[in-house]
């Protein structure tokens, strides 16, 4: 049995503990936010925090949670109004979508630790998560938007 | 429902794309069911069954629509409280085609925008085409929105004056609300509604539709619908999809093209907990269009334990006619081809007299590899069967052709197949091929409960329809100051025709029109020939299509040719474009395929061409700047998509010759434009995704296998590889709305190579750039 809490919720679980966070919270837990793109942890679309840290929920196994605290991007504020969610609906960043989630927990994350980051941390935050779209640009700007740092 | 006619006074307009087309011609040839010929014998042509249903009223549908309700169009119904239902029946994948479309219609409706609700149309052919490719949405549907708008709200503005017992003349709507001019009194949609929906529709000659300086919303940069949905996770895509008592699958499919199972054994896979069944899936059958591609399923309760269970399955492959499959074998072979002549496409003049006549000569060959979508989102696909009925909730660019694919896999008629259109998590092209929800419907069949079909990153990859990879040579002839007499264009590449044609070996007739056919230049002979190339997987359309290649190797020569001649790539253009003129190819033999729209409507206007380029030029400061070791600039100009698009692409190359790339400045003529903001994104994507081209895109196979399967062997541009800084400038134009998603692309990757050359004097003919060393 492994007891963890997911957006502030406890949660136990006791199937496969070699199961990765990725499908406990898409198919049993119904948190589809979170975003399959290569189960390799290669592209980001999964990240969520966990203790606060961004992770790649496709390649962490329930087994290594016990006692953990996950934050998806349903949790990450009461109504889509992180600084983050703000910039990024400010700036236009989405195209179709998809990993943005996934970027967002990511800026969230580098935030948290550095709060005015310059272009070259946000650039190497930033650079495992893969935009098809190629919304890059307004990625680093929104970032830089949310932390109120200069463009 | 008070008035049965409305349904049917505003038909979609009926727009098949090529590429829609084509997969038409295929199954009608494919599908030899009863039903298919019985309607075949009833339309009396094949294409023609699209314009049939066309016909259908959305009022018939009454379940869509609730008593009291109205819909003066297929795309607008309005709910007894006023609310505005606009239906998107384009499919949104990141180009905001399901926000920009109703905007549109709303605008011209005198809409409130906040009132308004978008639905996504199901698949159904009375919307038109709603096969979101080709760059087409804005172009083939924005005059029917701005129709569908203007009805409604003059008929809103007749009921009131009809109330007020008023001339038409002395109210205007405004914003939901019909206004009379002179009382101030006013009338919401809402109050006007059991009025309006007694009224006779409007005749096209009595609709008075809104001039530019009354648009509200049309121009202005207008957030997508989904923002906030998507910011917060809580948008749904077809990964997301769920039914109840749904079961998950994956597949384990052929690894060489048109193999098929021999033999399997299961029994490993059966123990995995959560594995409910395994399935063998049909090979499909030639033409192979959107089939599945066979292979062996397995069924369970959780995404995870089919993932695992796949993993044990043990399969026997037949030999397939592919095995032997080798990408660098292709290459040679592409390579060889093009040194032979080929098929000619366009003929002026006579290019060998004009060689022999020229003062110096100049040969290149150019070689862009395979490709893969790769769109974030896998396709995935949930899908049930249920009493002969398929209902199935997919990303998908083409709703109409799940239907087709799916009623031809099941054997029932395209009405029974339903079909849901969730947010796609990116589609350049992949997603208009629905093998997917073919899976999933077949394998609802087989298991008796719903099924999602899930692919992983390596199913999407290893089974994608391809990309095509090419050879093209040139040859140009040149008087003694430089001014081109001739130019030889040939292109070898195994055709996405092959796909609906089995054995196709030349370019269906948008492959050739892209590019290859339509040289804009003012040269006295030009040849342009299609060297056959036979396929061996499945291949098919990817953003900006054959105007990948062609682009790459027209630009990369031109720059090679000015090299020659001792100037720069936007000099020896404008010495060459000719005076400003509507390019005629028919002189040529030449029908255009001109993006399937009629060359007078949107001529080659080679003015709009050196303008962007011009444009391009000045504002990157190109043929300025001097070129340093290590940082220069290269440009490319070309026409896609009805498009004239230029970019400069600066490159900055370390010693160790690691490339960045510190700014792209693209220069966009694409006509009217509706959201300046989601265009502006568009050609900034577009730099990004021509990035992943240029320096690092390639599918290989070896022994018929693909070699690559993830985002570590085939990598796709990240933050610091892409462009630092896009600078995007929209032309004001009053032209015809034309393409926004695609002519971004082609012109990246030689404006790459062209500032590559520019920094280093290494040219580069092969794609990716990653191949070749730098410094």
């Amino acid at each position: 049995m492994i007891e963890l809490k997911v957006n502030g919720q406890p949660r136990k679980f006791d199937g496969d503990g070699d199961m990765p966070l990725l499908w406990y919270l898409r198919d049993e837990l119904s948190l589809t936010g979170s975003k399959f793109g290569c189960g390799m942890g290669l592209c980001g679309a999964c990240t969520v925090h966990l203790n606060g840290e961004a992770i790649r929920g496709c390649v962490t196994p329930l087994k290594n949670l016990s006692g953990k605290e996950v934050t998806t991007i349903e949790g990450l504020s009461p109504n889509g109004t992180h600084p983050c969610q703000v910039a990024w609906e400010k700036l236009g960043v989405a195209q179709c979508g998809y990993c943005q989630a996934g970027q967002i927990m990511q800026a969230s994350a580098l935030l948290k630790k550095t709060p005015k980051p310059t272009d070259a941390q946000i650039d190497a935050a930033m650079d495992g998560n893969i935009c098809r779209c190629g919304t890059y640009t307004r990625i680093r700007a929104a970032v830089k938007s949310a932390a109120g740092v200069k463009a | 429902m008070s008035n049965y006619t409305f349904g049917e006074s505003q038909q979609a307009p009926e727009k098949i794309s090529e590429t829609t087309r084509l997969a038409q011609e295929a199954y009608s040839k494919y599908d030899m069911s009863v039903e298919m010929l019985d309607r075949r014998g009833f339309v009396g042509t094949v294409l023609s069954a699209s314009a049939l249903v066309l016909g259908v009223t959305v009022a018939s549908r009454s379940a869509e629509a609730a008593e009291t309700s109205w819909q003066p169009s297929v795309y607008l119904g309005f709910e007894p409280n006023g609310t505005v239902v606009i239906m998107a029946h384009r499919s949104e994948m990141g180009t905001s085609s399901r926000s920009t479309l109703p905007m549109m219609l709303a605008d011209e409706l005198e809409a409130d925008w906040k009132k308004v609700k978008v639905e996504q149309a199901l698949g159904n052919e009375k919307y038109g085409s709603q096969n979101t490719d080709g760059s087409c949405s804005v172009r083939d549907f924005g005059a029917a929105m701005h129709k569908a708008g203007a009805t409604a709200r003059t008929m809103f503005e007749r009921a009131a004056a009809q109330k007020w017992g008023c001339a038409v003349g002395d109210v205007a709507a405004s914003q939901s609300t019909v206004v009379n001019g002179k009382t101030k009194k006013t009338l919401t949609y809402a109050e006007l509604l059991p009025i309006a929906a007694k009224m006779e529709v409007p005749k096209d000659n009595e609709l008075r539709y809104k001039t530019p300086d009354q648009y509200k919303l049309i121009g202005k940069n207008v957030p997508i619908l989904d923002s906030h949905a998507i910011v917060t996770g809580t948008a749904t895509f077809g990964i997301d999809a769920k039914m109840p008592g749904m079961l998950y699958a994956m597949v384990e499919r052929p690894p060489v093209y048109g193999s098929k199972v021999k033999s399997f054994d299961n029994s490993a896979t059966m123990q995995v907990k959560g594995v409910t069944k395994t399935v063998e899936l049909p090979m499909f059958k030639q033409p192979h269009m959107f089939q599945q591609l066979g292979g062996v399923a397995v069924v369970g309760d959780s995404t995870w334990a089919v993932m695992q269970g796949r993993k044990k399955l043990k399969i026997n492959w037949e030999a397939s006619p592919n095995d032997g499959y080798s990408s660098k074998d292709e290459k040679q072979f592409l390579l060889d081809s093009v040194l032979k002549p080929g098929k000619v496409v366009r003929n002026r003049g006579d290019v060998e007299a004009g060689f022999a006549k020229s003062a110096k000569t100049h040969e290149a060959n150019y070689y862009a590899p395979m490709l893969s979508h790769a769109p974030m989102e896998p396709p995935v696909a949930v899908a049930e069967w249920k009493n002969g009925t398929v209902e199935t909730w997919c990303p998908t660019q083409n709703p109409q052709a799940v239907q087709d694919a799916v009623a031809a896999a099941m054997g029932i008629d395209k009405t029974k197949v339903i079909c849901h259109v969730t947010l796609l998590g990116g589609g350049f092209g992949r997603k208009s091929k629905p093998d997917y929800v073919v899976e999933a419907a077949l394998l609802s069949k087989a298991t008796g409960k719903p099924v999602k079909v899930v692919w992983t990153r390596e199913d999407d990859i290893k089974f994608d329809y391809y990309h095509t990879v090419s050879g093209m040579h040139m040859k140009a002839g040149m008087d003694a100051d430089g001014k081109l007499n001739s130019w030889l264009f040939r292109s070898a590449f195994p055709p996405i025709a092959s796909t609906f044609a089995p054995g196709a070996q030349y370019g269906a007739e948008f492959e050739t029109g892209m590019g290859l056919n339509e040289l804009p230049y003012d040269v006295a002979n030009i040849r342009a020939e299609n060297c056959p190339a036979p396929n061996h997987l499945r291949l098919g359309w990817l953003r900006a299509v054959a105007h990948v290649y062609h682009a790459f190797g027209i630009h990369s020569f031109l720059d090679e040719l000015a090299v020659a001649n001792n100037t720069d790539y936007v000099s020896y253009v404008l010495k060459n474009l000719g005076k400003d003129r509507m390019l005629d190819l028919g002189a040529d033999g030449v029908k255009p395929w001109n993006n399937g729209q009629p060359i007078e409507q949107f001529p080659i206007d080679t003015g709009r061409l050196r303008r962007v380029m011009e444009m391009a030029a000045e504002q990157s400061g190109y043929g300025k700047k001097k070129a340093t070791k290590n940082r220069a600039l290269g440009i490319a100009a070309h026409r896609s998509f009805l498009s004239y698009i230029a970019s400069v692409v600066e490159v900055e190359i370390d010693d160790k010759g690691k490339l960045t790339i510190p700014n792209v400045w693209t220069v966009a003529d694409c006509g009217k434009v509706v959201n300046p903001d989601r265009v502006r994104s568009q050609f900034e994507g577009a730099a990004v995704f021509g990035t992943s081209i240029a320096m690092m895109g390639e599918i290989t196979t070896a022994n018929g296998r693909v070699q690559q399967g993830n985002f570590n062997d085939y990598p796709v541009a990240r933050l610091s590889e892409s462009p630092k800084n896009i600078h995007v400038h929209i032309v004001p134009s009053t032209a015809l709305s034309a393409g926004v998603g695609e002519p971004g692309v082609p012109v990246i990757a030689p404006a790459i190579t062209n500032a590559i050359f520019a920094a280093t004097g290494k040219r580069i003919r092969e794609l990716p750039v990653r191949r070749t060393k730098l410094v």
